[in-house]
């Protein structure tokens, strides 16, 4: 309660805020498009991104199925080979970019400031910015597929020189690689604004007693991964500067007939992609090992064993780049070093693996539908790992490189792990979100669908890499002796495409008709689960102390000594002003919208355009921090709803 | 948000509002700063990795470099760190006089370093025929520093908003009228002196070269431009009076201290790009 009694707030709020000019009313709108557009709360901001990655991960599983068809029989000619290759480039973009990452980032804003006790994030305008920005970057990269230029079709790797003005035309016809350009780097930005303020509210606004080891593993790994985003995406910014320096101002960096040097592109590529595989898989290990002690009525099985582990899983990770360029002949010294620390990394995995098993362990296991997509988890990710440490050795990988046996790895890594990871994650705190329970029946049925059309698609890749089939190759000859594994694999796809759809037609249906239920439906035993149902936007009506590691289960079998702390805290609370949130802005919105209008400019080539662009951008950002943080204070009467009416008071 | 609610005093190394005593803002840009080190780290790598591997015909560095100006103006980078820390200093006492006059401080060397830097990249380009596409030194080197350039200005930038942010009366509201509006002339006087500064400045610079030059020819070739500048100072020192009580005390010291981080981080990563880029070579 230091944090309170200590605070700004000594209950002497101005009554009414003064007249104030139009440009700088704050919107007070709870509901419709305008609250939704202005928001600062991060529980909405999760929703946006949850809803906009979900849509994205449709419109990258469509390029999939539509990949799967060209390559179901030989010498197909249902795409061209361009329209291929923009499918290619445009799935892996969009997969990874568009539709991991953020749903990633929807639990991080959703979930993680209820389980540390936190009202909002450290930030809560700069979180709105984020997501906004994250929709200009989308914008931007799929706005080609609009124009004349197409879509982005030069891989999600931009190998030099597929990316030079020789191969990739800018405007002659196309403009497509500029466009790729562009939208990685709004969407760098996007991404390490919303991690500045993850890192800065995990490590500042914990509830008292809510210590780093206290720390839900599922935050933790939002942690990790969010120092990840901040520290690698630097690496792929500069690699992209000097690429757009290439196309539009003439320089050679990567150009090799004037002494550029395309293998430069790779390392820092890889400086940030190998990074970016752990960004995309460490929020799907939290949320699994909050799923699995739940339903296994245990707790985690070694907690700070599976914590550090992923601290040296991220650690590692920026020092492994160079193992997706054993082939690039980078010398003896080099292979053999990346190639061990690749293999080390598999020791922190495999720590966690057992882990998890050591959880399920003796437990009283209750199958419900989070419980069987993280058992998936489990097992699928374990062989995507197991393919991994094939690759690990350079000699092997020599062997498998850009053939389908990588393709069939990383599926099983991405697929097996971070999606199967993030679905579970979604039935287990959809009731928590929206008061509703998916059906077990439907919940099951849609897991086993996706879980045998997965296995289907992408087992028989892994032969047909070993016998050879290169990656990125829109379509084979009929004697490779290819065909029923790549037809095998294309009715898997479909099985796939059918499991999804049913995943989605029940979320929905689930949405409007599922089954409702009261708060804390699973006997959880974290934070997030205490609040009330639907989530209040103060989310906790009195800022929890926190007693133990499960700080919920704690809460449930200590009543009394709770209750007696709480009232004391609310009264505390009470007395210094009242809960204070706060307000809700235009800016962040404004702010991103100026960066669409200069990025697309400068993907254009108007540079007149673009400084608008950037002068738009100032002044929505002078306004912006003219206009404060702003906040008004709640009141609750003792059933924990808000008293009307809320007394403004200027921001600080 | 900083605590003073009990006793009046504040204490600016404690935050009693967060977990770990640290206020948001300086955690926030402790991060930040990291991920800026890997964001220099890459474009320094760049320039290295291709000064170690030139291609054929490239120029020689030694011969382009005009290594007293760039010592000169590190000199003048190195000292403006000085004067941030002092602003950072006066206004966690309070002492409003001496943060502004530090912050103007502040800025002036700040502007010293840009103009000698639109200087530097004049003469490179006219002079010594080193562009950004005639070699691949030209490309590295105007990105890299380049870079830092947009750095130190956008530096330039939040510092005279800070400044004039130190003139906001009390007893204006967040959003008060008269006061955004004068806020908005203020910038834009600013502006006005800070474009004409550096654009008398560096032509000063380029005449020097000429031998006709005179220093009354000089000013009657830039009779316009030199009103200007004064008319733009004479109208600082004008809104630069002191107005009454203001809305800008030791609650305000974590602000200037984020941005005195920004600084001197921009300062550092000069202190290494002057000598990898620079005095290496001369070695």
């Amino acid at each position: 309660m230091q944090a309170i009694t200590k605070s700004d707030f000594i209950g002497k709020d101005a009554p009414v805020a003064e007249k104030r000019p139009l440009i700088f009313t704050r919107p007070t709108a709870k509901t419709g498009l305008v609250s939704w557009l202005t928001t600062v709360d991060h529980k909405r901001i999760g929703l946006l991104y949850g809803v906009s990655s979900l849509i994205f991960f449709l419109v990258g599983g469509f390029e999939a199925l539509l990949i799967r068809v060209q390559l179901a029989v030989p010498n197909n000619t249902f795409l061209s080979a361009q329209a291929y290759n923009e499918l290619f480039t445009m799935h892996a973009t969009t997969m990874i970019f568009l539709a991991v990452m953020p749903l990633s980032a929807a639990f991080f804003n959703y979930i993680m400031p209820l389980q540390i006790g936190a009202r909002d994030v450290a930030f809560p305008r700069l979180n709105g910015f984020a997501f906004w920005v994250f929709v200009v970057g989308a914008i931007i990269l799929n706005v080609g597929w609009f124009v004349k230029s197409g879509a982005p079709d030069v891989g999600w790797f931009g190998y030099a020189p597929l990316t030079s003005t020789a191969y990739s035309n800018q405007f002659a016809t196309d403009m497509s690689t500029d466009l790729w350009v562009m939208g990685l780097q709004v969407l760098g930005v996007s991404s390490i604004v919303g991690s500045l303020n993850f890192i800065v509210t995990i490590i500042n606004l914990r509830a008292p007693g809510m210590t780093m080891m206290r720390l839900p593993v599922f935050t933790w790994m939002t942690l990790i991964t969010a120092f990840l985003i901040v520290l690698s995406f630097p690496a792929i910014t500069i690699a992209l500067v000097a690429l757009m320096m290439d196309r539009s101002f003439g320089t050679s960096f990567f150009e090799v007939s004037n002494g550029g040097l395309p293998i430069l592109w790779q390392h820092l590529f890889w400086i940030f992609g190998h990074p970016e595989v752990y960004i995309l898989i460490l929020p799907a290990m939290g949320i699994i090992s909050e799923i699995l002690p739940t339903f296994s009525r245990k707790p985690l099985f070694g907690y700070p064993i599976i914590v550090f582990s992923g601290a040296v899983i991220g650690l590692l990770g920026f020092g492994v780049w160079s193992h997706h360029m054993f082939t690039t002949g980078m010398g003896t010294m080099a292979t053999a070093a990346f190639s061990v620390a690749t293999m080390a990394i598999a020791v922190p995995t495999g720590v966690k693996i057992f882990n998890w098993i050591g959880t399920l362990w003796g437990g009283q296991l209750q199958m419900r539908t989070p419980m069987m997509f993280a058992l998936g988890f489990v097992w699928m990710f374990m062989m995507g790992g197991l393919s991994g440490i094939m690759h690990s050795a350079a000699p092997a990988d020599a062997q498998q490189q850009d053939s389908y046996f990588v393709v069939a790895h990383f599926h099983y890594v991405l697929i097996g792990g971070s999606i199967f990871g993030l679905l579970a994650g979604i039935h287990y705190w959809f009731p928590l979100i929206f008061g509703r329970k998916v059906s077990e029946a439907w919940g099951k049925a849609s897991f086993w669908v996706i879980f045998v059309g997965f296995n289907v698609t992408f087992f028989p890749m892994h032969f047909l890499g070993l016998n050879g089939m290169p990656r990125r190759t829109f379509t084979y000859d009929g004697n490779m002796g290819w065909n029923s594994a790549n037809f095998i694999a294309s009715v898997g796809a479909m099985i796939l495409g059918i499991g999804m759809a049913v995943y989605f037609v029940v979320m929905l249906y689930t949405y409007f008709k599922g089954e409702k239920v009261s708060r804390d439906p699973w006997g959880a035993r974290t934070l997030e689960w205490s609040i009330p149902n639907p989530p209040p936007e103060h989310n906790f009506s009195v800022i929890p102390t926190v007693h133990a590691r499960d700080a919920f289960w704690y809460e449930k079998h200590h009543r009394e000594e709770i209750d007696r702390e709480k009232a004391q805290h609310a009264a505390d609370e009470e007395a210094h002003g009242g809960i204070h949130m706060p307000s809700q802005s235009w800016f962040p919105i404004l702010a991103a919208t100026s960066i669409l209008i200069g990025g697309l400019f400068i993907t254009n080539h108007h540079f007149l355009g673009a400084i608008g662009g950037g002068v738009l951008l100032f002044i929505a950002v002078y306004l912006w921090a003219w206009e404060g943080p702003g906040g008004y204070h709640l009141h609750l009467d003792k059933h924990g709803n808000p008293i009307e009416p809320k007394d403004g008071h200027a921001g600080h | 948000m900083s605590s003073h609610s009990a006793s009046g005093a504040i204490d600016h190394h404690h935050d009693a509002t967060t977990s770990t005593g640290i206020p948001n803002k300086k955690v926030f840009m402790w991060t930040f700063l990291a991920s800026d080190c890997m964001f220099f780290g890459a474009l320094i790598s760049m320039h290295v990795v291709y000064r170690i591997h030139p291609p054929a015909g490239s120029p020689d560095p030694r011969s382009i470099f005009s290594i007293e100006l760039t010592s000169f103006s590190t000199f003048i980078l190195l000292m403006s760190s000085l004067l941030m820390a002092l602003a950072v200093n006066a206004i966690q006492k309070g002492n409003l006089r001496s943060t502004r006059n530090n912050l103007l401080g502040t800025i002036f060397f700040g502007l010293i370093f840009l103009a000698c830097q639109v200087y530097e990249f004049q003469h490179f380009v006219h002079d010594r025929g080193l562009t950004l596409s005639s070699s691949l030194f030209g490309s590295t080197f105007y990105t890299l520093t380049g870079t830092h350039g947009c750095h130190v200005a956008i530096g330039v930038l939040w510092l005279i908003l800070m400044y004039i942010r130190t003139f906001k009366p009390s007893d204006a509201d967040q959003s008060s009228k008269p006061w955004f509006i004068m806020s908005i002339v203020h910038l834009l006087v600013f502006a006005v002196a800070v474009i004409l500064g550096v654009y008398v400045v560096v032509d000063f610079g380029h005449q020097l070269h000429v031998p006709t030059f005179t220093i009354g020819s000089f000013l009657a070739g830039h009779l316009l431009p030199l009103i200007g500048l004064a008319a733009s100072i004479a109208g600082l020192m004008f809104l630069g009076r002191s107005r009454g009580p203001v809305d800008f005390d030791e609650r305000n010291a974590i602000d200037v201290e984020s941005m005195g981080l920004y600084w001197h981080f921009v300062d550092i990563v000069w202190i290494i790009i002057f000598p990898v880029v620079y005095l290496l070579e001369y070695i």
